[in-house]
């Protein structure tokens, strides 16, 4: 909302206050002002100056050598290549060393061998349009026809010097939307009062109910409509004044019927509308849903169908406008219109909000309406109108105000808790000075009973009114105190456990990342997963931004391959990442789908193979305290490379994956280099991790390695190899170490031959040969009943 | 006569020594002459042939010749060994210049970085960090918190819709409405995750974004409380000496709202590229507990009062470390990561 502060000293007499100082007040005070301007402001070395003579230049034909009085000094002779000027025209000249808006800068100079010692200005020069004066031309000098005197600054000369403040109005405050809003605020934050006028309607042109009736069909939707009949409109141009305010505020001047709607919205907040009157058929407005299907062509020549959830005013037989939102073209003011309708009418909020959004067509009036008007504002700006018709002699006023009203003129009562108050606040300010606080905002008392004014929907409950009274006590006048009595915030388990993973895969040396939680359903294909795939059924955002972020991700995999593919793209020659993600399972329609939280590693780049990962998931399980799970191959993991892919159980239960990704998925992302990847179910890890560790005493007695080098058929894994050896030697057995697996020559065709390195202790006593051979050879007997020898 | 074959020993084994060059040598020269059979010892075989006056005179002069060898041989092992070890010195110079074998560290990702330091203040203060569903019901997101359907403030948050009732929360606040039907207060919890908003992606938007959001219950909480604990956790994110002012706002689930703003760091309130010339930077969003709120999720707001603040991850992160692109945090180029 923008606020012309001229406009405002109409209503608030705030001296010559420093624009820095009102704007820091009243942001303290609530209306948060986002910038300010002063209009003109670059614009230097610009003044009013008089046409003494015009000659032509003897070197060209379309230059004018001028004469030009600034007032004090020697004429100026001032080049011009514009046609439009006279003798005697009262102009805009940019002295040397002037500056235009937008920076430019105007010097001395010489045109074809003449001096010209500045520059006469055309509206675009200094950035205006024939809406800002409509009697001037746009392709010449300006020529002015203001009361001003010669040497006179030019803004002063066109009143093109007024402050406009920009302010941030919160959804709350319809009221704000309005230089009377504004105003009040800024009177109660400057204890100031309030110049509210009250407007004068002359009127005694005819009657006005003879001509016209109006009714509301729809009294919750509309709680007040009121309109007025102006007859022998004369449509010209608004006078300066007016048209300077419409301009501070943003707004193009077009004609006076037009400005006028337009100044009693801004000065009031309520939206404005006129009727042809020719056009209403059967001399009645009738307030009422529209039936299903209706058509009405809308001011901007679109063709509109409605629904019975839309409020249109009509006449006898059709729609004349979409309530709150927009006129309809067949009663819209044309050139010859002679007869209008002025409209100032209250509608709900929502319903306004609701058919503007169908309609896709959110206007001024209708963004103000779905905000919750003031239905006691209707009259005063209709008034306003009409007496701004009879100020402008824009058309003769009838006499009566046509009015349906439904609402209660009963102001909503709260009852003023003054304890209640400062204990929430932490404040204490007695009874009285509280409801010198609400006074300005013009709330009235009835004993302990505030009245609430009806411009203020917002004020409902004691807490709202705590607000009014601590945004003008000040907020930075309530001395900050701290909490009172101690509480101990704290990490749970699983925090910690989560902290612990995050911590443990940078130390492994995997960096993390963030991604968008919605992928697009495309994904799923890049990654191979099968058409039928449960996890295809995602949740779908209704109103995506796009299909790239449609769905909720059911896997996290696809984002860590975009980023390990963008990173790939990027030209970084390897990546290792990591995401605690959350992946999204629908459950059923009605309800919330199942949050669950992955841990996504993915890799590729520095000679990174199947083995890095998994020699990652060892680390990071044996940190977290899991142990007793096991590792199977699998090559039904379709993202996978089938003859490089394992999963991850425990008890029997799958809980991660480990591979190395399928050729035609890296391909899917323009990768030519190996893609390693693991995902582990967070919630599985938290529930076999072992919290509390206990120590083990170091060994008191020595351990003894033993070598066992073993021939084997080529399929059968090294696991069960090491399985076997476990079973066979039984307690003694301290560790295990594959140090050699060897295929080639020397060894028969179809085998292995594979080397481990066997530690054996004991805890009770240094081993003895006995015990090493019962157990080798018990290691041995187990390894011969899966086909392993050893190799002699 | 034998004091002058002790004598020519003595030289001899002294030139001996002078010439051996490495440790070998000086154990067959302790051999040679020390030993049980070296010579030495079969001088001193004569001993028994001599006179018992000469004897002790003798006896005497070849066992100060046994220590000075013994003595000789030592002070030449030590030689020997001091040469040695200059020379392997001097051969094992390196280029200490050439670079260190390093391990890969994984660097943590500025979002989390930034929020863990912001869970460490919270914690410090005695609250409890709390999480929820991202997938939320409009109950939760919206109706609960004084914002039903034809709420005019749900057109600044553009909704994320699943069906009618089910939505991507906007903000973090519906763990604070779960938080307060499940527990009886004293409550003193943040809510930091993930939130969404209609917005297109770019330098300055993302449809994900993150929030941290707080929320105090107890007896007796009033806005002077706010404001002391909000002023407090703020002089831990940007320093002792940061300027703070709390500016009337309107959210819909609080009352009193307040915005709340620091001084300019880079300006110090004289208005700069940073702050938008405005001089302040605007950090969070606060207010008192809205008592409909409380009553929605079945806590008497005559008894308990409370407030509630909320800031944006992302912005924070990107004052912090002056990014100015939002997208940089979603690409995750690892030159970008390994910044953090």
């Amino acid at each position: 909302m923008d606020l012309s502060k001229k406009w405002l000293k109409e209503f608030v007499e705030l001296d010559d206050m420093p624009i820095r100082a009102f704007t820091e007040a009243i942001t303290m005070s609530g209306s948060k002002v986002e910038s300010w301007k002063t209009e003109g402001s670059e614009i230097k070395n610009v003044v009013v100056g008089k046409v003494l003579s015009l000659e032509h230049h003897p070197d060209s034909d379309h230059l004018w050598i001028t004469k030009t009085d600034v007032g004090s000094g020697e004429p100026l002779q001032i080049i011009t290549g514009a046609q439009n000027l006279k003798v005697g025209d009262i102009v805009p000249v940019a002295l040397h060393n002037s500056c235009l808006p937008g920076g430019k800068k105007i010097r001395k100079g010489k045109l074809r061998g003449l001096e010209s010692n500045g520059m006469l200005c055309s509206l675009s020069e200094l950035e205006l349009t024939k809406h800002d004066f409509p009697y001037a031309i746009e392709d010449g000098i300006f020529v002015i026809q203001e009361d001003c005197r010669l040497g006179q600054p030019i803004q002063e000369a066109i009143g093109l010097n007024d402050t406009v403040v920009e302010f941030e109005i919160t959804s709350n405050r319809p009221d704000c939307f309005s230089v009377i809003g504004l105003a009040r605020e800024a009177a109660a934050t400057f204890h100031k009062p309030l110049k509210l006028h009250t407007p004068v309607v002359k009127g005694g042109h005819g009657s006005g109910k003879e001509m016209l009736s109006v009714s509301v069909d729809a009294p919750d939707l509309c709680p007040m409509y009121s309109a007025r009949v102006v007859k022998n409109v004369r449509v010209k141009p608004s006078p300066r004044w007016m048209r300077e305010r419409l301009r501070a505020m943003g707004v193009r001047p077009i004609n006076n019927i037009v400005d006028i709607t337009n100044y009693v919205m801004l000065e009031y907040g309520q939206p404005m509308h006129s009727f042809d009157y020719r056009f209403l058929q059967g001399n009645q407005i009738k307030v009422r849903c529209a039936a299903e299907g209706e058509q009405i062509t809308t001011l901007d020549g679109t063709p509109r169908t409605l629904h019975p959830d839309n409020l249109v005013i009509a006449d006898q037989n059709r729609a004349v406008a979409v309530a709150g939102v927009m006129g309809g073209e067949n009663s819209e003011i044309v050139d010859d219109t002679t007869t209008i309708v002025f409209e100032s009418a209250c509608f709900n909020g929502p319903s306004v909000r609701t058919t503007a959004r169908d309609l896709g067509m959110r206007t001024d009036a209708s963004s103000l309406y779905e905000k919750g008007l003031d239905p006691n504002n209707c009259i005063p700006a209709l008034n306003r109108a009409c007496e701004l018709v009879e100020l402008l002699d824009a058309g003769d006023v009838t006499d009566d105000i046509l009015e349906d009203r439904h609402f209660s003129e009963e102001r909503r009562r709260i009852l003023l808790e003054p304890d209640w108050i400062n204990r929430f606040l932490g404040i204490s300010l007695s009874k009285d000075e509280m409801k010198q606080i609400l006074s300005p905002l013009d709330c009235e008392f009835d004993g302990d009973d505030i009245l609430v004014p009806s411009f203020r929907p917002d004020l409902v409950h004691k807490a709202d009114i705590a607000e009014e009274i601590a945004r003008y006590y000040g907020y930075d006048k309530i001395t900050s105190t701290t909490l009172s009595g101690g509480a101990q915030g704290k990490y749970t388990v699983r925090q910690k456990f989560e902290q612990l993973i995050g911590n443990t895969m940078l130390a492994l040396g995997a960096s993390e990342i963030t991604t968008y939680s919605f992928i697009s359903p495309k994904y799923y294909d890049k990654i191979l997963m099968p058409k039928d795939s449960p996890l295809r059924h995602s949740v779908a955002i209704s109103n995506p931004l796009g299909e790239d972020t449609g769905i909720m991700r059911t896997t996290a995999l696809p984002s860590m391959m975009e980023v390990l593919s963008r990173n790939f793209n990027n030209r970084n020659d390897s990546a290792c990442l990591y995401e605690l993600a959350t992946e999204y399972l629908p459950t059923s329609a009605d309800k919330l789908p199942e949050e669950k939280l992955k841990l996504v590693c993915g890799m590729y780049g520095n000679d990174a193979d199947f083995f890095t990962a998994k020699g990652m998931v060892e680390d990071l399980l044996e940190k977290l305290n899991v142990t007793g799970w096991d590792i199977t191959a699998s090559s039904e993991e379709f993202s996978y490379h089938p003859g490089r892919c394992a999963v991850l159980s425990i008890d029997g239960k799958p809980f991660g994956v480990i591979g190395e990704m399928h050729p035609k998925a890296t391909e899917n992302y323009g990768m030519d280099c190996r893609v390693l990847s693991f995902t582990l179910d967070v919630d599985t890890l938290f529930a076999h991790t072992k919290i509390e560790k206990t120590y083990r005493p170091l060994p008191k007695f020595p351990a003894v390695e033993r070598d066992l080098a073993l021939i084997c058929e080529d399929k059968i894994p090294v696991i069960a190899l090491e399985h076997a050896i476990r079973a066979g030697a039984g307690a003694l057995l301290e560790k295990i170490r594959l140090f050699d697996v060897y295929r080639g020559e020397q060894i028969e065709k179809g085998k292995k031959s594979v080397a481990f390195r066997v530690v054996l202790r004991s805890c009770d006593n240094t081993l003895t040969e006995e015990q090493i051979n019962a157990a080798m050879k018990k290691a041995v007997k187990q390894l011969e009943k899966i086909g392993a020898s050893l190799r002699s | 006569m034998m004091k002058e074959q002790l004598e020519n020993l003595r030289k001899k084994a002294e030139e001996e020594l002078k010439g051996t060059k490495d440790r070998q040598g000086l154990e067959g020269l302790r051999i040679k002459y020390l030993g049980k059979k070296g010579e030495l010892t079969a001088i001193l075989k004569q001993m028994r042939s001599l006179s018992a006056q000469e004897r002790p005179v003798i006896g005497q002069f070849a066992n100060e010749l046994r220590s000075l060898l013994e003595k000789e041989l030592t002070d030449r092992a030590a030689e020997l060994h001091e040469a040695e070890t200059a020379l392997r010195l001097k051969m094992e110079e390196i280029d200490v210049t050439m670079p260190g074998k390093r391990h890969t560290l994984g660097h943590r990702h500025p979002l989390t970085l930034e929020l863990n330091e912001i869970k460490e203040i919270f914690v410090g203060m005695g609250f409890d960090i709390v999480s929820g569903p991202e997938v939320e019901y409009d109950y939760y997101n919206f109706e609960a918190l004084n914002m039903p359907k034809d709420h005019p403030a749900r057109d600044t948050q553009d909704t994320f819709y699943i069906t009618d009732n089910i939505l991507l929360r906007t903000q973090t606040s519906p763990v604070q409405v779960r938080t307060m039907e499940k527990h009886k207060p004293p409550i003193r919890i943040i809510s930091p995750g993930r939130v969404y908003r209609s917005d297109a992606v770019d330098a300055t938007h993302s449809p994900l974004f993150h929030q941290i959001e707080g929320l105090v219950v107890d007896k007796g909480i009033t806005f002077a409380n706010l404001k002391g604990t909000l002023e407090a956790i703020i002089r831990q994110m940007y320093g002792e000496d940061s300027v703070v002012r709390f500016r009337p706002h309107h959210f819909p689930f609080t009352e009193p709202s307040a915005e709340v703003d620091v001084q300019c760091f880079n300006c110090h309130g004289e208005g700069c590229r940073l702050c938008k010339g405005e001089g302040w930077i605007e950090i969070l969003g606060c207010g008192m507990v809205h008592p409909k709120v409380l009553s929605n999720c079945g806590i008497d707001p005559e008894e308990y009062s409370g407030f509630a603040f909320g800031m944006g991850l992302e912005r924070l992160v990107m004052r912090k470390y002056s990014i100015d692109d939002m997208r940089l945090f979603y690409e995750n180029d690892v030159r970008f990561l390994n910044q953090f």
